[in-house]
């Protein structure tokens, strides 16, 4: 069933999409299998993200600029769209008001738009965010544009999963220290100062500017392990000032997605990152594998009767923990 | 593991600007725990269906307040048609006559809500429709 709908996903199907989308998205085991089915039809879109601080225009900017590719450049592209909102964490709900800047959009087939709610998950995306992107890609989307939740100063997931990350600030958001500390900076690969219509907007632009100079002195800053400078040519990335709602500056921005993508091809850093994005991928899978093998089994491993005893003093912690990975270990020696 | 939210499209067809109850139900029913996509005022009847169709929603919701539902709720219900969605759960709130009820529900209209609704009616609707249906009868592979 599921090699099936995988089928109809590489056909372009755009219900079969929209299936396969919430397959993976609420971790039904139909959603592996199809992941595993799309896996080899992977790797050919360009994975961009979008993160910067609440209400600094990223909605807008992204409709602006799929609507740029789609209407305006030379050669039109297909944009598949992850619009993440976060979760309440007391109610469980989700309020994703993302395709409210995005009607423009609307009736075209060349676009996909999927709102995701982060279900918990830390970071500024949801835990399916990797796999949903993986399966637009796999539907033949050119670009995959994923939006994170309205990120502050520590929400950088989305650097692992995107090849280009843009990073959008707005004037008026706090004073220049608030855009400085903020550890998305260090992500970006794209700087974009929205709202430039607005007082304070160069400003901010010239603060960013010299930051970056400072932050990267050709090759020898302290920032070799970001991932801008993945290889010896180091990328320095763009500040671009934009008003979204106008389109102004949004053929910039594409141009250095453009940019970007050839640099990161022409570097090797493309490969390296997929090659880090795998990695962290499989060492979560496997640790959730763990995870629930571990909560099915602690049960019968006389968890209960171990923490009786470490609440009397009898075993410390970490013995306790020993003894419960090496049942676990020798679970998985006699089942192998 | 599989968790199963239940995905809800609140939107407003025609042209009436006042989206109060839209986004009071919207309010409403992400309290209740459900994932609430919110397309905002003047949608046509193929924006909501493309919305519904992305995002694969169990319910849509639609708010009218302009007295067009008799010709707005029909084509929004043909669009979903169309996409291959008619299994999805529409509700109407907003100002509808008595006289019109019946025959909207006739259409498919699932239930129609009038001003003063308690919200609480409205999750508990959902949640008996959408949840009920799921254990007796899973969602076809449409």
């Amino acid at each position: 069933m599921s090699r099936d709908l995988a089928q109809r996903v590489l056909q372009g199907e755009r219900r079969a999409l929209a299936r396969a989308l919430s397959l993976v998205e609420n971790d039904a085991p139909e959603g592996e299998a199809l992941l595993e089915a799309l896996f080899p039809h992977t790797g050919r879109a360009h994975l961009v993200g979008f993160t910067g601080p609440p209400g600094v225009g990223k909605s807008t900017l992204v409709a602006r600029l799929a609507r740029y590719f789609r209407r305006e450049a030379p050669s039109p592209r297909t944009v598949g769209i992850l619009a993440v909102d976060p979760t309440s964490p007391f109610t469980g709900g989700a309020l994703l008001g993302d395709r409210i800047r995005m009607r423009d959009l609307a009736g075209d087939p060349g676009v996909f738009i999927r709102s995701m709610a982060s279900r918990g998950a830390v970071g500024g995306l949801a835990r399916n965010t990797a796999a949903a992107a993986q399966v637009l890609d796999a539907a033949g989307f050119d670009l995959v544009f994923i939006e994170t939740v309205g990120a502050g100063q520590a929400e950088v997931e989305i650097a692992r999963l995107a090849h280009t990350v843009v990073v959008v600030q707005a004037p008026g958001l706090g004073d220049e220290i608030q855009a400085l500390k903020a550890g998305i900076l260090e992500i970006a690969d794209i700087l974009v100062v929205n709202k430039a219509d607005r007082p304070g907007a160069q400003q901010l632009a010239r603060t960013l500017e010299n930051w970056l100079g400072r932050r990267t002195p050709k090759g020898e800053g302290p920032d070799d392990a970001s991932p801008a400078s993945a290889s010896n040519t180091p990328w320095i990335p763009p500040v671009l000032l934009v008003t979204a709602t106008q389109g102004e500056g949004i053929p910039q921005i594409a141009q250095s997605l453009k940019e970007h993508a050839a640099h990161l091809k022409r570097t090797g850093a493309w490969q390296e990152r997929e090659r880090r994005r795998f990695e962290s991928e499989l060492r979560e899978r496997v640790l959730l594998t763990f995870w629930r093998r571990w909560e099915t089994r602690a049960k019968q491993l006389g968890l209960s009767q171990l923490l009786e005893r470490i609440l009397k003093r009898e075993i410390s912690p970490q013995r306790a923990a020993e003894t419960l990975l090496r049942q676990m270990w020798s679970d998985q020696e006699t089942k192998g | 593991m599989t968790e199963r939210k239940i995905r809800v499209l609140i939107a407003k067809p025609g042209l009436d600007g006042h989206d109060r109850g839209a986004k009071i139900v919207a309010r409403a029913l992400r309290d209740a725990g459900m994932e609430v996509i919110y397309t905002g005022i003047r949608q046509t009847p193929e924006m909501i269906a493309e919305a519904a169709l992305q995002e694969d929603v169990d319910v849509v919701g639609l708010s009218i307040l302009s007295g067009a539902h008799m010709t707005l709720v029909p084509q929004v219900l043909e669009k979903l048609r169309e996409a291959g969605m008619d299994h999805v759960l529409v509700l109407v709130g907003g100002i509808i006559p008595p006289e019109d009820v019946p025959k909207l529900r006739e259409m498919g209209v699932y239930k129609v809500y009038g001003p003063g609704t308690p919200t609480r009616q409205i999750v508990e609707d959902i949640r008996r429709a959408v949840l009920g249906e799921s254990q007796t009868q899973p969602e076809p592979m449409a």
